[in-house]
């Protein structure tokens, strides 16, 4: 090794400590990069293997009912490679020993003699149905593993208005419910929603629909125009009650899907560059003052004939030896993470396998990225270094010119004690490098926000959904539409308390080119169990004509209060309409329209219907009132809202406390490399002038002020600071997550705050202490004796 | 100086041994020393000689191998870290060849970190009039020449009216004018003040100003001597 090398080697390791702080904040930085880039290629892989294993489909259309033999009209549409139909229906399933109602779809599986069909189900235990066996089922494994269910396990179910025992045979899992999610929830839950497959003919027969099919998926041929593909599709079930043909862009657990690895790609850029823009300013700081601590090295060095290639070589080499730990310690972090993250959302999307690939170009990208930054940190230190006449640089540096400070100016200063004075001298002597340290120290406290951000976004979100905006104990779907006098029937149980109808119709909403498929919601204007509100979470009344739409819904249609805007009917008489939109409500979760029933009614060209009731129960009476409404055949859904509420924690609470951990930990990081190495700079420029104080009888903590003073001023700088980027950070997270099917609430709760700071107080507490130590051993007699 | 003054210090038998890597370095092998109430003192001799060592222990920044010091009858090399920091901060002014003074600050606040600390002070202007900086007041020492920043070197150190007054080569990085200047703001601390001062050099000529002067060779008090006339600091050429 050339004696430069070792050099290298040598500076490095009596820089080792600081140099590891760093190298843990670059490694915060890859750890992130691998381990989001890594979950996002695997799940990626996983989704592309798996929709291909199984066959997923292009497009869907659901109807209401139609003749198998439109499956050949369908079929004959220009674009339409292969066309497979199926029967769909909606069920209440009751589980022994399980209280609570489970929502149920249950699929036809296709006939035996389909080969490789689409959407093919994957049986994880057990078999198919018998065909022509009746009662045999295969359950979604995420269900039969939430309920306990393994083949020869029954449990009843109610499927259109039929009570039935069924069977198990097998579980399975199918691409179309990778994310398993009843239609309208906000997040999965295995245990209260089921999918169902079964023999053809026996749904066919517990539907009345012999012969018959309600949803057909489609394979498009190769170079098939989607649009037209579509709108062909649309044509052709019209007739049949069809409503609009979907794409895998609308399908509800892929979109879901593309949803969360959007997310993921965000993650994957903005926490790596924050990492490494506070990596590369603390190399900045420590090379700066290892060149300035070795003028004189650089000096003979040069006298002796290196050039000022050899000594920036020198610099980098010690610069790229830190980054390269960095990264390393960061691969395998964010290898471990990787497979921690993947089996996260392997508990949410339900993939058979995942197929975990760390692509080399990830690491190798990141490790380019590292060391650009980490040299780029170091560029102005070593070029000066390395330009340095060899004369000069033997002379010791001219003496640190200091002037009055500008705060010095302001009143009340002259009673500052000297220490204080020559911790504000200090800061305003460097002020970027004071400034950069705060931003740096700022980024550490933002982290941790954001680490936290997601629990306030979902507490907010339950408070306002299920708190102020829907407050009804219980709400009941009813199969098809029924006349009001189901309300008084519901108002008779004994218990209920109060019964407000609503009545949900899914439309497509068009102004001009732009188009959206959702629902709108007719309730009474005078209602108090559901009240969408507006942005300051007032309510925002519902008007006795014309549509109030969600404020999302505004936006992705472009129209405002006081525009019109076309509304197609996808049930009933199939109408459309033109309504005048007279305001906005606030959701977070999905988009859609709000109308009077009345109104919403009358548009429609309907009677006086309801398609739901929503009910306020005494509590005692709760469990009864449910029991009663599940045995009825003409309700189709019934939603607990204590149950959605717990729902909500259950489901995330675990994943939710893990990340806010793992931010916690990266803030703690950054954080402690920054105090800690602006403090080891420090002492080491400082050293001489400390070790005076201290022979003139200044205490350790005396001395310690001074060094540690500035740091604290710094650290309290960057708090308040942090809490700025931080929401800034959490604005902009929200804003990229926000799509039509949820948005994020930009909720920061003081719990947040507070533990922010508390970890920036901490971590530089215990970074502080570290550096205590090296306070008591300065030493007092050497630094007398020589010149820096 | 007689008898009659107090004795500030004693010291009896004090050895200190370095380590450097694998060598032991004798850096004092049994020294006794008395010190009494205003004297001032030169310590005379080559570079190795232990006067450095001695000039730390007797101020409180190190402690001996063996032997004792008592200051004002109490023993040094019994008191712990905190206890040193507090007779240094309390008794003791320092004066170092390379001034140390803080950079960030101006002359008179350089004066007044110690005079914050301290019980009696003077003010920290008086201090500077008394070496002849009384117009700098406000100057940083990257604005003040090298013998300048000794002054207030000196204006610091003896501020607080420090019993003891300890100068280790004060005009080591001087010129002779200038370190002309630097020696008579310190016979003035020793003549108006009453300050015991040790004074460190390898210049002999300084010795010529001091009450006595301990010749060191190899760690040893090779031979000591009283001037019965000190000449006046301004009087002193090299």
């Amino acid at each position: 090794m050339k004696a430069l090398s070792r050099k290298a080697l040598r500076d490095l390791w009596h820089l080792r400590s600081q140099a590891l702080a760093i190298a843990l904040v670059i490694a915060g930085g890859i750890a992130n990069l691998v381990m989001s880039q890594a979950t996002l290629r695997s799940l990626e892989a996983t989704r592309d293997r798996y929709y291909a294993e199984q066959n997923f489909a292009d497009a869907w259309v659901a109807l209401k009912r139609a003749p198998e033999s439109v499956a050949e009209r369908l079929a004959a549409i220009d674009g339409i490679a292969r066309v497979e139909t199926r029967v769909v229906a909606a069920g209440n399933l009751a589980v022994e020993g399980f209280d609570a109602p489970i929502r149920a779809q249950v699929l036809s599986l296709p006939g035996p003699g389909i080969e490789s069909p689409l959407n093919r189900v994957r049986v994880e235990a057990g078999r198919l149905p018998t065909s022509g066996v009746g009662n045999e089922v295969l359950v979604s494994e995420a269900f039969a593993k939430a309920q306990g269910l393994r083949p020869g396990s029954t449990f009843r179910a109610t499927i259109h208005g039929r009570a039935h025992t069924l069977v198990v045979v097998g579980t399975a899992r199918s691409p179309e419910f990778v994310y398993q999610i009843a239609p309208g929830a906000t997040f999965p839950d295995f245990r209260r929603y089921a999918v169902l497959w079964m023999d053809r003919r026996a749904i066919e027969s517990a539907l009345d629909m012999d012969g018959a099919f309600n949803q057909a998926s489609f394979r498009f041929a190769p170079g098939a125009r989607t649009a037209e593909t579509l709108a062909a599709i649309d044509a052709v079930v019209d007739r049949y009650g069809g409503l609009d043909a979907i794409t895998r862009k609308d399908q509800l657990s892929n979109r879901f899907l593309e949803q969360e690895f959007r997310q993921l790609g965000t993650m994957a850029w903005l926490f790596p560059t924050i990492f490494l823009s506070v990596a590369a300013f603390l190399i900045n700081v420590v090379v700066t003052r290892l060149v300035g601590m070795q003028r004189d090295q650089i000096a003979i060095l040069k006298a002796f004939g290196y050039g000022p290639g050899a000594i920036a070589g020198h610099y980098a080499l010690v610069v790229a030896l830190i980054a390269s730990v960095g990264t390393l310690i960061g691969v395998a972090g964010g290898v471990v993470l990787g497979h921690w993250l993947s089996g996260v959302y392997m508990q949410f999307y339900r993939f058979p396998y995942l197929a975990f690939s760390l692509d080399e170009t990830v690491v190798m990208t990141g490790f380019a990225v590292t060391l650009a930054a980490s040299l780029a940190g170091a560029a102005l230190a070593v070029t000066r270094a390395a330009g340095l006449p060899p004369a000069e640089a033997m002379r010791p540096p001219a003496p640190e010119r200091y002037r009055p400070s500008l705060i010095e100016r302001l009143p009340g200063f002259g009673r500052l004690g000297q220490p204080t004075r020559i911790i504000v001298r200090q800061i305003e002597r460097r002020p970027y490098k004071a400034l950069l340290s705060v931003v740096g120290l700022a980024l550490a406290c933002a982290i941790v926000m954001i680490g936290r951000f997601q629990n306030d976004a979902i507490d907010w979100m339950v408070d306002v959904q299920f708190r102020l905006a829907q407050r009804n104990d219980l709400g009941v779907n009813f199969v098809e539409p029924v006349g009001r006098a189901a309300l008084g029937e519901l108002a008779g149980l004994p218990g209920v308390e109060r019964v407000e109808p609503f009545r949900y119709v899914p439309v497509v909403l068009r102004n001009g080119t732009r188009a959206q498929r959702t629902a709108i919601e007719g309730l009474p204007p005078d209602g108090i169990l559901k009240r969408p509100v507006n942005r300051d979470l007032r309510a925002a009344p519902i008007p006795d004509a014309g549509l109030l739409m969600t404020d999302q819904l505004g936006e992705i249609l472009g129209v405002r209060p006081g525009d019109t805007i076309e509304v197609q009917v996808l049930e009933g008489r199939r109408r459309t309409v033109v309504l005048p939109v007279v305001g906005f409500a606030s959701e977070y979760i999905g988009v859609q329209g709000y109308m009077a029933l009345d109104a919403l009614n009358r548009a429609l060209g309907d009677g006086d219907v309801v398609g739901g009731a929503r009910l306020l129960v005494e509590a005692d009476a709760r469990d009864a009132v449910e029991r009663r409404l599940e045995a009825r055949p003409r309700v189709a859904g019934l939603g607990v809202r204590e149950l959605e509420i717990r729902n909500v924690y259950e489901s995330i609470g675990e994943s939710m406390l893990t990340f806010t951990f793992v931010a916690l930990l990266l803030g703690i990081v950054i954080n402690f490399g920054v105090v800690y190495n602006a403090a080891r700079v420090a002492l080491s420029e400082r050293g001489r002038e400390l070790a005076s104080l201290r022979v003139l009888g200044f205490t350790r903590g005396e001395v310690g002020y001074i060094l540690l003073g500035e740091l604290a001023l710094l650290v309290a700088l960057a708090i308040p600071l942090g809490f700025l980027i931080g929401n800034g950070l959490v604005w902009y997270m929200s804003s990229q997550l926000t799509s039509d099917l949820f948005r994020i609430p930009v909720v920061i709760r003081p719990g947040t705050y507070a533990l922010a700071a508390s970890a920036m107080v901490v971590s530089a507490l215990l970074s502080a202490l570290v550096v205590r130590q090296r306070i008591a051993r300065l030493d007092l007699i050497e630094v007398l004796k020589t010149r820096e | 100086m007689d008898a009659a003054h107090e004795l500030v210090f004693r010291a009896r038998g004090i050895s200190k041994v370095y380590r450097m890597g694998e060598v032991e370095v004798h850096a004092l092998r049994g020294v006794d020393l008395d010190l009494r109430a205003g004297e001032l003192v030169v310590l005379l001799g080559p570079s190795g000689s232990g006067k450095s060592t001695l000039l730390n222990i007797l101020g409180g920044l190190d402690t001996p191998t063996s032997g004792h010091v008592w200051y004002h009858g109490k023993d040094l090399v019994d008191a712990d870290d905190a206890q040193l920091t507090l007779f240094r901060r309390e008794h003791i002014g320092f004066v170092f060849q390379f001034y140390n003074l803080i950079p960030s600050l101006t002359a008179r606040e350089n004066v007044a970190i110690v005079t914050e600390i301290s019980t009696a002070p003077m003010k920290p202007e008086e201090a500077l009039r008394l070496v002849g900086l009384g117009e700098r007041l406000d100057h940083f020492p990257a604005q003040l020449s090298g013998g300048e920043q000794q002054r207030v070197a000196i204006a610091r150190a003896i501020a607080k009216r420090p019993a003891v007054l300890l100068c280790d080569e004060p005009t080591g990085a001087l010129d002779s004018g200038t370190g002309v200047r630097v020696l008579e703001a310190i016979e003035t601390v020793n003549q108006d003040l009453g300050t015991t001062t040790i004074v460190i050099t390898h210049n002999a000529d300084i010795a010529r100003m001091a009450h006595r002067v301990l010749h060191l060779a190899d760690g040893r008090i090779a031979r000591e001597h009283h001037n019965e006339a000190p000449i006046a600091a301004r009087e002193l050429r090299w």
